[in-house]
């Protein structure tokens, strides 16, 4: 007997899920799949991720052979256009017929466009397929002014995507009187919106708009309070509309507001034709989110598995991804009091609102709105699901148990039920991650997505499975110690100690001694960074274990270009010295700019280029910058007083004499420093790893300052000590962090993590409490003393030399895969 | 498994091009290949030379080793770090991508890469 047959309408996300789970359930269905679009189903929730540079394929859900892999016939850009349902037979736009025994329509929805007059111009646009946005991208090209039509969910994604495109001007215009009404209070709103103007979006709320202005092409839009605002295109995201016309040919019941009418097993009104996705209306409601729609292909795939299985409605809680703004809103966010008791944080000048609703007895957690920081998102969210009894004072849900550590986050998911839903793109229970952890010996995020699929959707929970796991294992007592990754088990500390101890240099012999297997991309570059901070040998000598910056003495960037940065010490340079760069900035069309930390940067270097175009700047006299290493970047200063009417010493000398003491020395993670003249503070020196200050009695030094995603400000070290004081601590301090710090730490994640924080290291460095400063003291010196140029080395070695070529068998070709493209009056490499 | 049959074997490069436990990219016709010596375990691999996630010409320059208790041996993209066994191609990263890998001999000193 022949397997009945299921077609499938609609190749998108839940038509894709679908299929792939009931081919993992059973092999007893012929599968065919009809898709409208002209590609596979792909993740249209990362949609905007196309514009910066994820291709079609990338966004792909599967791979291009998974649905001939499984016996499934998928006919793509053809669009079902018949259903007869007394033959049970299908009827395409290519004009195929097919017979089914069970029809699954996933036809999803389509963008809302409001009858609003003129939305017909050019420069019109929604935001819902790839082809969209192939098509925004190009008019966006031409396009100074553009606006967004709705403030909602993806509208806002939308207005970032404009500007993100290079639009210099966005507008979002919202007919309701605050921002993604379904979701945010108008509390939430006002912070979102002041936050979004800082973005640069121009935020219009209580506007309709009458008609759309120009002659072919959009020229502004119409307001009904008779105000106009000129714009290029218009992005109109103002909700989503199922796509239920093909159901209603055939005569299938459909909601008043649109919809393919199910219960609660996904059946429409003919019980062989089930409605999934976005084109399903449940209980009154479009579910307009992928998880839901996932839920639902389960709940069909179960039907047809003979498993008992309903649809109970779906939790719509949301966190926005991309707009670069955090915001999320979980459980009841809009129930008030005296229904329930609400709690509100609200930060003006950081721009953080939150507020949590708890029920009236103070035990449950209802729901709640984080704006500006909702790193606590995905614990609230199980807090509320799960039901799980409140701690007497709620308040801590806001502001984080004051006092205590973030290892307490991992104990609190660690208190989760076993059922409870940690992955709810995939359907991933906590019972489920942990029993990985014990029984398959799943121990990373990466195993933990192959062997259960968790956090392969949205990713949102991808912190929480890392808790999980970690959690899983201290309580199973298996030990967790820093190790460096599977091919040893020492920290960076440990494996430092024992090559220095047995006096090894080279990695293979570390390796032989204390790791197994044959080594990789972890552990290479540990070991280098420890080798170079131990010998300081020459690090191109053994490249391959050297991170990709490190072997090819520069930073790749997009099509595999590398970037040229001169040391300038302090950011002083000479007239010469830049006329030399810019002359070896045109030989080679490199693209030049200051960078952030007072030099100068060449990028867009082919690396068979890189020796020559070393070979000429060695020559004027320049050495490498090791922007590429992990080791001193720059040490920056102000103008001090030698010019400046306040400077009280002179900032530029001490900066270049610092930066030339500890330049090329490797370390665990970059290095950068400071010198300003006074305590205006000109050269941000408490931004840096180490930074210096005068004062009137002599310097002040501070340490484990940072930049980066986790600014933090550099501490007090010593105050009032003269050079020589000041650069023998430094020489400790650097030494200490060089021995100590594990792999790619900076400086202030160093000292967070350090029992006794800024004491005990003022003791060590100091008060010399471990007895351990002389040694630092000569072990930095020795460093000190090897200090070499990499690139003169190079240069200099024809044998190095030649393992800059791209092609060994062609060493006169460049890659010809390496575009360029115009940008301002210079050249960038194409984007990917 | 691997039928042997219909390859044609090119010479690549000369066996010192290619640095010991390292890569480096070939030219063939006109595809680029990236050659990889895993000195350490007396080994030959090659694969293309373009990184199916951001479509990058890199491979070659990638770092190799091993993954799991069998030690696979694999090579990990300079960009973004995802992982690609040197024997069957698969991504090990937990995406979805596949890259081709060649067949390499290495016979007085010159390597040669099977095309089928
Ligand atoms: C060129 C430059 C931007 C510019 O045009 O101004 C730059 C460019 C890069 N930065 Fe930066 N950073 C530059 C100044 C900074 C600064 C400002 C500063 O140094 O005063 C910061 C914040 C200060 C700090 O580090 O604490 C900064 C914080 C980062 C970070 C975050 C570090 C952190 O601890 O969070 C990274 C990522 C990393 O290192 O892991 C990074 C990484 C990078 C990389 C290397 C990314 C990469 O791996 O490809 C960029 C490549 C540069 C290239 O290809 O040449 N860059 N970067 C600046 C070079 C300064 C220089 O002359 O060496
Ligand atoms: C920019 C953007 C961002 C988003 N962000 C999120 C988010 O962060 N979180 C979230 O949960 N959700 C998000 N969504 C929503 C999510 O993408 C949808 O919920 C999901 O794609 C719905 O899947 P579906 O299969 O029901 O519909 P779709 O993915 O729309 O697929 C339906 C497919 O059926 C095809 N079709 C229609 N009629 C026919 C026919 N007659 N014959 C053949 N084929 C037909 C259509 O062409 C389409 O390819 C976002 C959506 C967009 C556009
Ligand atoms: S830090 Fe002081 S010395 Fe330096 S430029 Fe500013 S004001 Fe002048
Ligand atoms: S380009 Fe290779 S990992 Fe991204």
């Amino acid at each position: 007997m022949s397997k009945p047959t299921v077609i499938v309408v609609g190749n998108g996300m839940v038509g894709y899920k679908f299929c792939e789970k009931l081919v993992s359930r059973s092999a007893d269905f012929k599968i065919i799949v009809f898709g409208e679009e002209p590609r596979r189903a792909y993740d249209r929730v990362h949609l905007s991720e196309y514009f910066s540079g994820r291709s079609a394929e990338d966004l792909s859900m599967s791979s291009s052979s998974w649905y001939a892999e499984n016996g499934i016939e998928l006919l793509l850009g053809d669009p079902v256009q018949e259903i007869d349902r007394a033959h049970k037979t299908v009827h395409s736009s290519k004009g195929i017929t097919l017979k089914y025994d069970y029809l699954v329509l996933a036809t999803g929805s389509s963008a809302f466009v409001p009858d609003i007059p003129g939305v017909e111009k050019a420069g019109v646009f929604v935001y819902r397929t790839i082809e969209d946005l192939e098509l925004i991208k190009a008019y966006a090209a031409n396009a100074k002014v553009g606006a967004v039509m709705g403030g909602g969910l993806l509208g806002l994604e939308a207005a970032k995507a404009v500007l993100d495109l290079g639009i210099p001007e966005a507008h979002v215009i919202e007919f309701a009187p605050r921002l993604m009404p379904r979701q945010i209070d108008s509390m939430g709103s006002a912070m979102l919106q002041s936050k979004l103007k800082s973005l640069g979006l121009n935020i219009h709320l209580n506007k309709s708009t009458q008609c759309i202005t120009g002659d072919h092409q959009i020229s502004g839009l119409k307001f009904n309070d008779e105000s106009v605002l000129p714009v290029d295109m218009l992005v109109i995201s103002a909700g989503i509309r199922p796509r239920d016309e093909l159901a209603k040919l055939a005569g299938l019941q459909i909601g008043t507001r649109g919809g393919i009418l199910v219960n609660s097993k996904m059946q429409t009104s003919d019980e062989s034709i089930f409605a999934i996705g976005e084109c399903a209306l449940f209980d009154g409601m479009i579910y307009g989110l992928v998880a839901p729609g996932y839920e639902m292909a389960d709940v069909v795939v179960s039907h047809l598995a003979e498993v008992n299985k309903e649809f109970n409605g779906f939790d719509m809680s949301t966190k926005l991804k991309l707009i670069g703004v955090d915001v999320a809103s979980f459980g009841d966010a809009f129930i008030t009091e005296p229904d329930c008791r609400t709690i509100i944080f609200e930060d003006t000048h950081k721009g953080v609102y939150k507020r949590i609703n708890i029920s009236t007895d103070g035990k449950y957690l209802l729901g709640g709105i984080l704006i500006g920081d909702a790193e606590a998102y995905n614990m609230l969210l199980q807090t509320v699901n799960n039901k799980l009894v409140l701690p007497p004072s709620p308040e801590d849900l806001l502001l984080g148990a004051r006092g205590g550590d973030s290892a307490d986050a991992g104990a609190g998911v660690m208190g989760l039920p076993d059922d409870a839903l940690i992955c709810s793109c995939e359907a991933v229970t906590k019972g489920a991650i942990c029993n990985a952890v014990c029984e398959h010996d799943i121990t990373t995020v990466d195993a933990m997505k192959k062997c259960t699929k968790a956090g392969t959707g949205c990713g949102g929970c991808v912190p929480m499975v890392k808790d999980l796991i970690v959690g899983t294992m201290k309580a199973n007592g298996q030990y967790i110690k820093n190790v460096i990754c599977e091919h040893f088990d020492h920290s960076r500390q440990e494996l430092l100690d024992l090559i220095r101890i047995n006096n090894i240099k080279h990695y293979d012999e570390v390796l032989d001694h204390y790791g197994r297997g044959d080594g990789c991309e972890v552990c290479k570059p540990v070991v280098a960074s420890i080798l170079s901070g131990l010998w300081n040998d020459l690090i191109v000598k053994q490249a391959p274990i050297q991170d990709s910056n490190d072997r090819y003495l520069a930073n790749i960037q997009k099509g595999g270009t590398y970037s040229v940065v001169p040391r300038i010490p302090g950011g002083e340079i000479t007239p010469d010295k830049l006329i030399v760069i810019g002359r070896v900035a045109k030989k080679y069309n490199l693209y030049t700019k200051i960078t952030g930390g007072q030099r100068i940067d060449l990028f867009g270097a082919h690396v068979s280029d890189l020796p020559q175009i070393w070979e000429e700047l060695i020559e004027a006299g320049f050495e490498s910058g090791h922007a590429y290493g992990k080791s001193l970047r720059t040490v920056k200063s102000c103008v001090g007083s030698t010019w400046c009417r306040f400077g009280l010493h002179d900032s530029v000398t001490f900066a270049i004499e610092v930066e030339n003491r500890y330049k090329g020395i490797r370390s665990p993670h970059k290095l950068k420093g400071g010198v300003s003249g006074c305590i205006r503070e000109c050269a941000e020196a408490q931004a840096k790893d180490f930074g210096i200050i005068a004062t009137e009695k002599g310097w002040n030094l501070y340490v484990c300052g940072n930049g980066g995603s986790k600014p933090q400000h550099a501490q007090l070290l010593a105050a009032d000590i003269d050079k020589e004081t000041c650069i023998k601590y430094l020489d400790r301090f650097l030494m200490f962090y060089i021995k100590t710090a594990d792999p790619l730490t900076r400086t202030a994640t160093w000292l967070n993590k350090m029992d006794g924080g800024m004491s005990y290291l003022k003791n060590v460095i100091i008060n010399d409490s471990l007895g351990i400063g002389e040694q630092l003291e000569e072990d930095i010196q020795a460093l000190i003393d090897t200090y070499h140029c990499e690139w003169k080395e190079v240069v200099e070695n024809p044998e190095l030399r030649k393992r800059f070529n791209h092609f060994v068998n062609a060493p006169d070709e460049k890659d010809p895969h390496v575009q360029f493209e115009p940008m301002r009056e210079q050249v960038r490499a194409r984007e990917w | 498994m691997e039928t042997l049959i219909d390859i044609q074997w090119h010479m690549a490069c000369y066996a010192d091009d290619i640095p010991e436990n390292g890569g480096a990219c070939v030219k063939l016709g006109n595809e680029q290949i990236a050659v990889f010596n895993f000195a350490r375990r007396g080994e030959w691999y090659a694969t293309q030379n373009l990184c199916p996630h951001k479509q990058q010409m890199v491979l070659a320059r990638g770092m190799i080793g091993s993954a799991g208790d069998n030690c696979d041996p694999k090579v990990a993209c300079p960009f973004h770090k995802k992982t690609f066994s040197l024997l069957t191609g698969e991504c090990l990263s937990g995406d979805d991508y596949q890259i081709k890998t060649y067949p390499v001999k290495v016979e007085g000193g010159r390597v040669f890469i099977g095309i089928a």
